[in-house]
């Protein structure tokens, strides 16, 4: 043997750019267990999702430029004037129909591949959970707790029962099934324990603020902690609390991070706009990471008044988000990224976006010469993942390549 | 019991009213394919496993199934499972030729008025 074969092997791996194979995901003491089947199933919707974005998604721009625009200029006899007219013109289209229709296909099959592997495990998963949460203090639920109109109106990203339904008393299925099936979602480029949002906070914060040491922070909207474990595990001396108004990903969360052994974390059943149970000046750091477009706008205010409080003077309010729809934004882009907005169940998402952040945060007490604006992308092992910061492609509101805006009091 | 759960709640419908992008039942037959088509997909990977797995264990190598050439009756069997399998797929294309060739087709209602005269 000459060794052709092993070298002609080895440059295939090389040279792949694709998702990787499911089999690859981390899994800790509640991960569900998967079969041969399940996991190529989660192969065939990353690599699914994958083709939409690179391979048909490109086309739906020239359909707009040569067909469904000018079908709307000969229409109306003006340009469209907002990105709604877009996204109006654009459901004329047979291509964005076939395109849109393919994607909540994906959607919904992901939903479904995900939901069958949690569901026919879900007593199993349950009593692990039990199990490993039933001692300590890491978990405290607040069964009374309202839940938000903004969590409970449509089931967000279309996963049935969303963050804070169980099936059964102590169920975690929900959370199971969100959690096994983001790395089919995103093709891993959220790498392995689909937690590169929350590395690329922790680096961007390393570099920014070097001597940053903060004693107590708080993740708003942690939903199963998979952002906030990369900052507890780089902070360890700090207390970080979890906070999240879904019980099951709570409970999930808690022994998920108990499982991976970061124990200077506590999940609590709470909502962002009311935090009286801490002190004014409690925080030296309050965090969300895809939080705020899955809110409404009265409660976005009210989170910020709240983080303006409990924030110590020097301390710091970061929020990671998808890019802010501009003026020098086209409106075709506008219009592709507001898909998930109406096609996806994230009903905020597209008035959230072309909101004033800025003048939001400097409403709720924070000087205009304190905000912090800055981006990032996912931070994942290379060696198995794709890079975000190396794809040129686009894949409009889906793209782990985020902004980072905040600001410090 | 979970597998009563997961069979009765894994496709479950999300709240919110779903929106469609095609002709319902055009979108329903669509949403039916990509269904097939992915389970297609995880049988092609299984079926990759389990060559690979046979490779290893030496019980075949993959490239003999590349060169694989079969006798003229496994080609003849091969050929007819072909035929009745084309067969079962496009049975309803088979079905609206032979009623456009049918010149005195009735509707079973229409046959229901006629066998229920008194």
């Amino acid at each position: 043997m000459d060794g052709s074969q092993a070298l002609k092997n080895a440059g295939l791996a090389q040279s792949y750019t694709g998702p990787p194979d499911y089999r690859v995901v981390g899994r800790h003491g509640v991960f569900p267990e998967t079969s041969h089947d399940e996991n190529a199933r989660f192969n065939f919707l990353a690599h699914m999702n994958r083709h939409l974005s690179t391979r048909v998604m490109p086309a739906v721009t020239t359909a707009w430029e040569r067909r469904a625009g000018p079908a709307f200029e000969a229409h109306e006899g003006r340009p469209p004037k907002d990105r709604h007219e877009v996204r109006k013109a654009l459901l004329q289209d047979p291509y964005y129909q076939a395109w849109s229709a393919l994607r909540r296909a994906t959607m919904e099959q992901r939903q479904q591949a995900g939901r069958w592997i949690a569901l026919r495990q879900a007593e199993t998963l349950a009593a692990k959970v039990e199990a490993l949460t039933m001692s300590g203090d890491q978990l405290e639920l607040d069964p009374a707790l309202p839940i938000p109109r903004y969590v409970s109106a449509v089931d967000h990203h279309c996963m049935p029962g969303s963050y804070h339904t169980e099936v059964f008393p102590g169920d975690v299925s929900g959370a199971a099934n969100y959690d096994c099936g983001i790395f089919a979602t995103t093709g891993g480029a959220l790498g392995r324990f689909s937690d590169g949002g929350g590395h690329a906070v922790v680096g961007w914060i390393q570099k920014q603020m070097p001597d940053f040491r903060p004693h107590h922070i708080l993740d708003i909207g942690a939903n199963l902690g998979q952002n906030v474990l990369p900052i507890a595990q780089a902070f360890p001396e700090a207390e970080v609390i979890a906070l999240d108004v879904g019980a099951p990903m709570l409970r999930y969360g808690a022994a998920r991070a108990r499982s991976l052994k970061v124990d200077n974390v506590r999940f609590v059943q709470g909502d962002g706009s009311n935090l009286s149970r801490w002190p004014d000046s409690h925080f030296d750091w309050v965090q969300t990471t895809m939080t705020l477009h899955e809110l409404s706008l009265a409660s976005m205010k009210a989170i910020f008044r709240e983080i303006y409080r409990v924030l110590a003077p020097g301390g710091i309010m970061l929020h990671v988000e998808q890019p802010q729809y501009r003026s020098d934004m086209p409106l075709f882009e506008q219009a592709m990224r507001d898909w998930d907005a109406f096609y996806n169940n994230e009903p905020f998402w597209s008035t959230m976006h072309e909101l004033d952040i800025d003048g939001f945060m400097i409403e709720a007490g924070f000087d205009s010469a304190n905000l912090i604006h800055g981006g990032v992308t996912a931070v994942v092992d290379r060696d198995v993942f794709p890079d975000t910061a190396d794809d040129e492609s686009e894949d409009f509101g889906r793209k782990a390549a985020w902004h980072v805006i905040g600001a410090s009091k | 019991m979970s597998i009563d759960l997961a069979l009765a709640l894994s496709s479950a419908k999300p709240a919110g009213k779903r929106p469609y992008f095609m002709d319902p039942p055009v979108e329903r037959v669509l949403n039916i394919l990509m269904a097939t088509v992915q389970e297609l997909a995880v049988t092609r990977e299984r079926l990759d496993t389990v060559e690979r797995l046979l490779e290893m264990k030496g019980v075949i190598a993959r490239s003999a199934i590349e060169t694989f050439e079969p006798t003229a009756d496994q080609a003849a069997e091969r050929g007819l499972w072909m035929q009745e399998y084309l067969n079962r797929v496009l049975r309803t294309v088979q079905q609206e030729a032979e009623a456009l060739q049918a010149t005195d087709d009735l509707a079973s209602e229409e046959v229901a008025a006629e066998v229920s005269q008194a």
